[in-house]
């Protein structure tokens, strides 16, 4: 039912874990759903120059959270909030439909954490 | 790699003797079994020797046997038949919270239809109070449903004190036997059971067959209209090939009950004892010891049960979960939420269900292979940290 692209991300998850001291956190998602995502990410100069995550969830949380990683790695901000949902799973070659509404977090939490990393800005 | 089946009670491998009794109905013995002439003779005959070898299993007259495509149908021709027959006497159904879709369905469609359905709460072990359903009962009840036992638990209810309540408040009793048959002894001599639905690639048979049992006067208005199949009860031309596999499975299940259930339970135990003594947070599901022999759910804290699945799958082992993410929708486990747990802990489930040629082997493998897997979700999950 999952394409090689999920399968693979799901058996070998890229940049699994949390930075220390990020720049901005997102979590998004709850228990009741089945998923709840974590991304952290640093940021240097309007750039993320790192991204990790962990995630609590099926096999499609867990390969589009490996997989938004991947996308956002190196890119300007303005850029990173472009990345949607759908870009994410069209970058694994699709997800179940079923899929597509429960466990097809990881642009969300991207964005969540984009969105700390202003609030956070604005404070200083 | 090695395959590795432990999600018997989602289906069951078709045995070899049973396969065998079948093939003559696939190619040389292809009469109506409602015919006069020569073609359709031994095909009846081979029906009515297959009822006989159901009727074995559940300690029932042939009389009281209906032939149906699947439980789910079984399910619905009991629950609907009786209460479109009973509906002058009374709209009140009571079931459980706990069963399974095709009477949950079932009730619910009713209930659009001017039934009202009870829905009986269960206990953190999944036992039902038996006072709740007394007092549940009303003169309008016709129908109680309650599960013999529960597919993803393995939990077996007290179908005997149950049926001594529905007799004596005039009720009638249907219980969804699809889980217990084969899986523990059953004798419809001495249970007061109206109606039971059986299965019979759960209890290694083919698909597409199963039967429904109606006690002699239990008056049921039939779910499929049609010829003067099943004694007027169920009209189809009889899959007959699928008819005589389900009868050999049951005279096998009911010849190696004892020696099966001996093994099964001690496979079940060693399954459970070594996950628990190499993973930590973990929970077996459901009483235990009022339960089936070859069940076991699990669950494991922080992690989720697909993924845990995905991970055994490739190993190449086949188990199944509780996680709404394995039965397409948003809502985990309505079994395993009614026994009060929290959506996280119904999320990170998995049923073992074990079956007639799993090994020691088998489940040593198992718990060799499964705590790396927990440990490697675990520490991916958002959820685990700190709780070490």
């Amino acid at each position: 039912m999952y394409s090689e692209k999920v399968m693979d991300h799901f058996s070998n998850p890229r940049n699994v874990g949390e930075i220390e001291n990020a720049s901005g956190t997102g979590m998004v998602g709850n228990p009741a759903c089945g998923d709840i995502m974590k991304l952290t990410i640093k940021i240097e100069e309007g750039v993320i120059t790192d991204v990790k995550f962990k995630t609590f969830g099926c096999g499609a949380a867990i390969a589009t959270s490996s997989m938004v990683t991947e996308l956002v790695k190196g890119k300007g901000l303005d850029e990173a909030e472009q990345i949607s949902n759908q870009s994410v799973a069209d970058a694994l070659d699709g997800l179940p439909p079923v899929k597509m509404h429960c466990s097809n977090l990881a642009a969300d939490a991207l964005h969540a954490a984009i969105e700390d990393y202003r609030k956070k800005e604005l404070e200083k | 790699m090695k395959k590795i089946y432990f999600d018997h009670n989602a289906t069951t491998p078709v045995i070899e003797d049973v396969f065998e009794a079948m093939v003559p109905y696939l190619k040389e013995q292809w009469g109506n079994p409602s015919s006069i002439h020569w073609a359709g003779r031994g095909t009846k005959k081979a029906v009515e020797d297959a009822r006989e070898q159901v009727c074995g299993l559940l300690g029932c007259t042939p009389i009281e046997l209906i032939f149906t495509s699947s439980g789910t149908e079984g399910d619905n021709h009991a629950i609907k038949g009786l209460a479109y027959a009973r509906k002058d006497k009374g709209n009140h159904i009571i079931t459980t919270k706990v069963e399974h879709p095709a009477v949950l369905n079932t009730c619910k469609h009713l209930a659009k239809d001017g039934f009202e359905i009870t829905y009986l709460d269960v206990d953190k072990e999944g036992l039902l109070d038996l006072e709740a359903l007394k007092n549940a009962i009303t003169p309008k009840t016709i129908l109680i449903s309650v599960m013999y036992a529960n597919n993803e638990t393995g939990v077996v209810f007290p179908i005997n004190e149950i049926g001594e309540i529905a007799k004596e408040r005039g009720v009638t009793f249907h219980t969804d036997a699809v889980q217990a048959a084969g899986k523990t002894p059953i004798d419809l001599k001495t249970l007061n059971v109206d109606l039971m639905t059986i299965s019979g690639h759960k209890l290694y048979g083919p698909k597409g067959v199963a039967a429904l049992y109606a006690r002699r006067g239990v008056r049921l208005i039939p779910l499929i209209h049609g010829g003067h199949h099943e004694r007027n009860r169920r009209g189809g031309t009889e899959n007959v090939a699928g008819i005589v596999g389900f009868g050999k499975a049951a005279e096998i299940a009911m010849r190696d009950m004892d020696a099966e259930l001996a093994h099964l339970a001690s496979l079940r135990d060693r399954l459970e004892k070594g996950m628990k003594e190499r993973i930590d947070h973990i929970h077996v599901n459901g009483s235990p010891d009022k339960r089936l022999a070859n069940t076991s759910n699990i669950s494991f804290e922080f992690v989720e049960g697909e993924s845990l699945l995905l991970n055994l799958d490739m190993k190449g082992i086949a188990a199944s979960s509780g996680s709404a993410c394995t039965s397409g929708s948003l809502e985990p486990s309505h079994v395993l939420v009614s026994m009060g747990m929290s959506h996280e802990l119904s999320h990170g489930s998995v049923r073992f269900s074990l079956g007639r040629s799993n090994t020691i082997e088998e489940i040593d493998y198992l718990i060799d292979i499964m705590p790396p897997i927990v440990e490697r979700m675990r520490s991916m999950s958002p959820l685990y940290a700190g709780a070490k």
